[in-house]
Formats: structure tokens, sequence, C-alpha cells
């Protein structure tokens, strides 16, 4: 019964992580989706996007704002600076390199991940900056039946909740807004939507906007874990095998994928670990994505791409 | 506004090599290089170091006119921490100046198990303040390392020391339950066999937890501990993964006081960012804690007064700056040891090897330095490249760190059959003829 519970607890902590992970997936996918550019600078987006909410927060704070509003306008404020973001990128990155293939497109993101990191830290610092928007502390379920509870973090259930709204909205944006569909219609051809009227400048920069949203949500809930810091840029390759067992396409496969990568990671490592010296969950998260590519090379929930020739 | 055109300079400038070095070296001056980091997963806990060797450096350039007249010329080479980006800085920097690197001081174990051979050929010692090669304490083998004031067996053995005392003696310690939480890299293994030593003279069961680099997600570890439950965890973490361990452990529910962090795993940037949650959270200390000593009236005098200060007035008494003020102090009084011998000019790494092995630094003298209170007598040898084995430890209050045990010194029956057993089988392995250290002088 002890280990029964012990295995429940890990199970469940891995799922949870797993939600966290999909946070960050979801900006990956939804400017995939739009645009076919996988966007290598989602964790720095991440990274910049906390930095401005944490330091708007702690200044106005500092100044006397009520903490609830001090929330709402730091808020704001990182919005704000996700929209010049994404405004920038579009303007001077993806725009002008319309057209070109999916490979220079990858390697200009990496570009501008380095770009965000050190303008990010150059503007708003290089310190660890605590966050603390939603409580950490865990609930111990089921005392009565397992010695010592079930512990769930207060966090992840949020991170979780937060995940279901995130995934709930962008699918009604997708399915049933204007924009969602002019989006859609983009990421299936873009001469073919520009040719009927869809500005595509504007889409893509409304496909950056949305991610760098998605990646202000993914900062508040790792900025409280972690502090907001630079070591939250590493999310990204967190997210990776999850976006490989998901697939790119998929906003419902990030959630799945998530899942699955957390429970197996935190399974492998409190149960194989200890026989073969620990450390495996890093990796082993990779092992799990390569398995679901030698049998499903687009991902679980991704679109398998048919070209006619 | 300052805040924010301070760290686009300094981080301009240490990602340009240029940071605060002299355009082109004069004759008379003596090149030391700094190897640090200022971007990264790292940066929060290198920043204020690097800012502390940095301000040392310009202290005794601004306030004394150099060593013996002598000014240092240094140079920041941006490492990330990462082993390759410093073997790369030290290639790059080795032979500037007029004789060539003094000394090199990588802040990194991982860097400095990739340049031990190199510098050793090259001539030029390699300080390791309070980390490296835990064997390379025997100078006999590695003539050019020297892990001043404790190697990593040191911290193991202290921390267990205490542990002990806490229980109420060594006696107390046999069936207990100690963990280490260790980062998965050459830094977070090297107190491995030191701590498996002490498992099997004390009776108490060890169990290693790797955290892979750098340390963002520990779920997994902590629900581990929570399971095997420990009586104690030994935190040995660098960077995020300090602050994400307390955070974890509090989410688990692991009481805080029963973490005990190695010296490197002390400082601000650790607990801070876990708040309240990190009351009661323990570390050693590599002797010095953080606060003020003679020497920071000093540097608000001849720097900071002037505008020449690398980081913000507050900042200067935090834990990790006072040792990057350590660690610049014995290097240049290494030189000026060395000066006493080879004459009032610059030096090679050679000579300055010389100096640091002959380094001995008394009460006295550590209060002429202006470093009374955060350093005990230092005395280094041929066959003792250490020189000290001094800790105590330190609790965080939620607010600030308290010293709550008296100097422990790191037992040297236990560490030195290690030390002997591992650097003979490196020498062996390298084929090295350890110098006879009686014949030194």
């Amino acid at each position: 019964m002890i280990a029964f519970g012990q295995f429940l607890e890990v199970l469940i902590g891995g799922l949870m992580s797993g939600v966290l992970y999909s946070l960050v997936a979801l900006g990956f996918v939804l400017i995939f989706k739009a645009s076919g550019v996988f966007n290598y600078a989602q964790g720095a987006m991440v990274l910049l996007a906390g930095l401005a909410l944490v330091r708007a927060l702690d200044l106005l704070v500092a100044n006397g704002f009520p903490l609830w509003v001090a929330v709402v306008l730091a808020i704001g404020f990182a919005a704000v600076i996700m929209a010049a973001t994404a405004w920038l990128i579009e303007r001077f990155v993806i725009g002008p390199l319309v057209n070109q293939d999916a490979l220079t497109l990858f390697m200009s993101t990496i570009g501008v991940t380095f770009v965000i990191e050190g303008v990010a830290e150059m503007i708003f610092g290089s310190d660890v900056y605590p966050l603390r928007l939603f409580p950490t502390d865990a609930w111990f379920l089921f005392e009565g039946l397992f010695p010592g509870g079930i512990l769930v973090n207060k966090l992840d259930v949020w991170g979780a909740l937060i995940a279901g709204i995130l995934v709930g909205g962008l699918a009604i944006f997708f399915q049933r807004t204007k924009t969602g569909r002019a989006l859609r219609a983009v990421a299936d051809d873009h001469l073919a939507a520009h040719s009927v009227g869809i500005p595509i400048s504007w889409i893509w920069f409304v496909v950056w906007l949305v991610a760098g949203l998605v990646a202000l949500v993914a900062a508040t809930v790792w900025g409280t874990k972690l502090g907001v810091q630079f070591s939250i840029t590493f999310l990204a390759l967190k997210a990776l095998p999850v976006l490989i067992i998901g697939g790119l396409t998929s906003i419902p496969g990030a959630i799945v994928g998530g899942l699955i990568v957390g429970a197996g990671e935190k399974i492998a490592e409190v149960y194989l670990g200890p026989s073969i010296g620990g450390g495996i969950e890093y990796w082993f998260a990779y092992v799990l994505a390569l398995a679901v590519l030698l049998v499903r090379p687009q991902g679980l929930f991704g679109e398998r791409i048919i070209e006619r020739i | 506004m300052a805040g924010i055109a301070r760290n686009v300079l300094i981080l301009a400038a240490a990602l340009s090599g240029a940071a605060f070095s002299a355009p082109a070296a004069a004759q008379n001056e003596q090149f030391v290089p700094i190897l640090s980091y200022r971007t990264g997963p790292y940066a929060v806990n290198g920043a204020p170091y690097a800012n502390g060797v940095v301000d040392y450096y310009n202290l005794i350039n601004e306030r004394d006119g150099g060593i013996n007249g002598v000014k240092i010329l240094f140079e920041e080479c941006e490492t990330a921490y990462a082993t390759d980006k410093g073997v790369e800085c030290y290639e790059r920097l080795k032979s500037k100046g007029p004789t060539g690197a003094a000394f090199i001081n990588p802040l990194s174990t991982g860097i400095t198990f990739a340049l031990t051979e190199k510098t050793a050929t090259d001539k030029i010692p390699i300080i390791t303040m309070g980390y490296g090669r835990a064997d390379s304490k025997n100078g006999a083998v590695f003539a050019y390392n020297f892990p001043l004031l404790g190697t990593y067996w040191s911290a193991a053995d202290i921390a267990i020391q205490h542990i002990a005392k806490e229980l109420g003696g060594f006696d107390k310690l046999k069936g207990r339950k100690i963990s280490l939480l260790y980062h998965d890299s050459p830094y977070g293994k090297e107190p491995i066999p030191m701590l498996q030593v002490l498992a099997q003279k004390y009776g108490f069961e060890f169990t290693p937890i790797p955290v892979t680099h750098p340390g963002v997600e520990q779920k997994s570890q902590w629900l581990a501990i929570r399971q095997q439950r420990p009586d104690y965890v030994l935190v040995w973490g660098w960077g995020v993964m300090n602050s994400t361990a307390i955070k974890e452990a509090a989410a688990v529910a692991y009481p805080r006081d029963k973490l005990v962090g190695v010296w490197w795993s002390g400082a601000e940037p650790d607990v801070t960012p876990a708040g309240d949650q990190a009351a009661g959270y323990k570390s050693l200390m590599l002797q010095h804690g953080a606060g003020k000593f003679p020497v920071h009236a000093d540097l608000e005098k001849y720097i900071y007064a002037k505008g020449k200060g690398s980081t913000e007035p507050g900042k200067i008494g935090e834990v990790l700056y006072n040792r990057g003020l350590a660690n610049a102090m014995l290097g240049v009084e290494a030189i000026r040891k060395a000066q006493e011998k080879f004459g009032k000019k610059p030096l090679t790494g050679e000579q300055v090897r010389w100096g640091l092995e002959n380094l001995i630094l008394t009460d006295a003298r550590i209060k002429e330095l202006g470093f009374e209170g955060m350093l005990k007598p230092v005395s280094i040898s041929c066959s003792d490249h250490e020189g000290a084995r001094y800790g105590r430890v330190q609790q965080w209050d939620g607010k600030g760190w308290k010293i709550i045990s008296d100097w422990y010194t790191a037992d040297e029956s236990l560490i030195e059959p290690l030390v002997a057993d591992v650097s003979a089988k490196y020498a062996a392995e390298k084929k090295i003829k350890p110098r006879d250290c009686a014949k030194e002088t």
C-alpha cells in the first residue's frame, strides 16, 4: 500500500510537471501552426515576459500601489513589451525572410533568441527576481489511506488550471474568430491566403503576439516556481520532447505530450534512476520522444503532411 | 536608469572580452586574467564574485599604485561556466602582458579539471579557492594547482562534523540517513569519495542524488527524498539549483534546518528567490560570510567614492562579493611574496607559484590587509596547497545570514589518506614524478 501510494505521488507529480512544460510548448505550437516557423526563441520570450512583469511589479509595489493594482498594471506592461517584441520580430526578421525555406527561418529564430536574452538582461537586470503570484505549498491527500498522504503541489494545480483555460481560449480563438480562421488559412498556404485578401504581415504579428502572451502566462507560473532568472530559458529544452511527442501543429497534442513526458521522466528518475546512477530524467524525455518519432514521425496529434508530386 | 546603464556597460564589456583592462600592456604591469561569467544560468552567482575580484585589483592599483609599484593589468573573459569557453579564455589570455598570466582562477571545477595538465605544462598556477580538485592539495603531484582555504573533501568533513554536533556526538551518526543532492558535474561529484569514507567510519547511510544542469527541475529528486526520509540533506548546488532545492524542500515539507549547503550554496541569490521558505536553511562558510570589514572601507573610499565600483555600493558586503575579494587578495599576496625573491617587477607564472608555495598570512598580516574577521591565518607549502581548512556554519533567518557555529577544522587524519591515494593514482596515470617537498625552498 505504501509503495502504491508513493507511485501514485510520483505519477501525479509527473503529470503536473508535464502540464507546466506544456505551457511553454504551446507557444512553439502556435507559431509553427500559423507560420510554419519553428520558434527556437520561445524560451527567451518566457524570460523577457517574466522579467518585464516582475520588474514592473516590484517598481509599482515599491511606489505604494496596492498589490492587485500593481499586478494588473505589471501584466499590462509585460503584454505591451511582448506586443512590441512581436512587432519587431515580424518587421525586421520574419517579414524580410518571407519565402525563405524553413531552415533559414529556424536559424533566424536562434539569432532572435540570443538578442532577446541579451537585451532582456541588459534592460531588466540579470539577478534572480522572486515572483509570488500563486501559492507554492502542498496538499497531502488521502492521509488516512497512505502514510504521509499523497503530495500535490498547489502551484502545479494552478498551472494545470491555467493550461486548461489557455487551451480552451486558444481553441475558441482558432475555431470561432475571424482572425483565428485567417491564421489557419495562412498556415495552410500563405500565398493563397494573401491572394484572397488576408493581410499576411498583420496575421504574423498577431500570431507572435499570441505566442508572446502565452509566454507571459508561462512566466507567471514558472517565475513563481523558480524566481524569474536566466535559467527560465532552459524550459525551451524541456518543451522539445513534448512537441515531438504531441506534434508540432496540435494544441491538445502539446498538453498530452507534456503529460507523457512529465509522468515518464519522473517515474524513470525515481524508479529506474537509482539503479543506473540517477540524473536520467533529462535525457529520458528524449528517449520517449525518439520512440514516438520512430512509430509516428508527425507526433501523436500532428498533421501528416502528404505532398503530391 | 543608472542601474540599466551599468548593466549595459558591464555586459557589453564582458562580452567583448575587454572589460576593465588597459588598452595595451605596459612593461611594468603584471597581467592577471579573470575568467568570469556575467551571462548564462550561473550569472547570478558569477557576477558578484567577479565584481569582488575586479574591485580588489582596482583598489590595489588606486590605493597602493600596484603591488610594490607594479600595476595589475587584468582582463575579463566570459566563460558562461562552460568548460569549452573556459579553456578558450585560458588559451587566449595565458600569454598576455609582459610576462604572461601570473595565475588563473577559473571559478569552475569543470574548467579546473580541463586545465590542470595545461597549466602545469605552461607553468601557470591555477588558484581554485574553495573548489577544484580535492586531491590537488598534494602539491608534490599537483605542482601548479592551489585549492586554497578548503577543498570539497574538507567541506564534506566539516559538514559531517556539524551534523554530528547537532545530533549530540559522532556516535549519534550511526544508522542515520544523510543524502547528498548534487549538481551532476565534476563540482557536484567531488565530495562523494570523502562522504563515502565518512559514512563508513561513522556508520551512517549515504545516498547521492544527482540533479541535472542547471537544476530547474528537481521534483523527482524531492519526491525520492520524501520517500527516503533522510535525517539531513547536503546541498552541493550552484546557481538556480540552490534556490530550487530550497523551494522543493518546502514543497515536500522537508525541514529547511536539516538542509546543509556547501559554501557555494550559501549566498544571497541562493535563498532570496525562495522567500520565507528559505528561513532555517544552513550552509557552510568558506571562513568568511556576508558583512563589511576594514577592506570595505577602503573600497568605499578609493573605488566607490570615485564612481569606479563594479556593482551597486549596497552589494559590496554580500557573500560572493566578499569571496571574490578574498580570492583576489590571496593572488596579490602571492605576487608580493614572489617579488621578495625575484624582484619588484612583473613575474612569470612559475615565479608566482613560488610565491604561492611560500605564502604565510598571519593574523597580524590579515589585519593589515583589512580582512580581520573574514579570514584565519593561511600557511601554504609544497606539500599543502590548501593552506587552511577551517569552516563555520551560517543559517538564513529570512532576512540575513547568522553565524550559528564556532570554527571547525577539517580532520586531516581522514582526508590525508584519500588525498595520498587519489593523487598517487593520478601521478601514476600521468607519469608524474612527485616532487620531494623536503628539498623545495
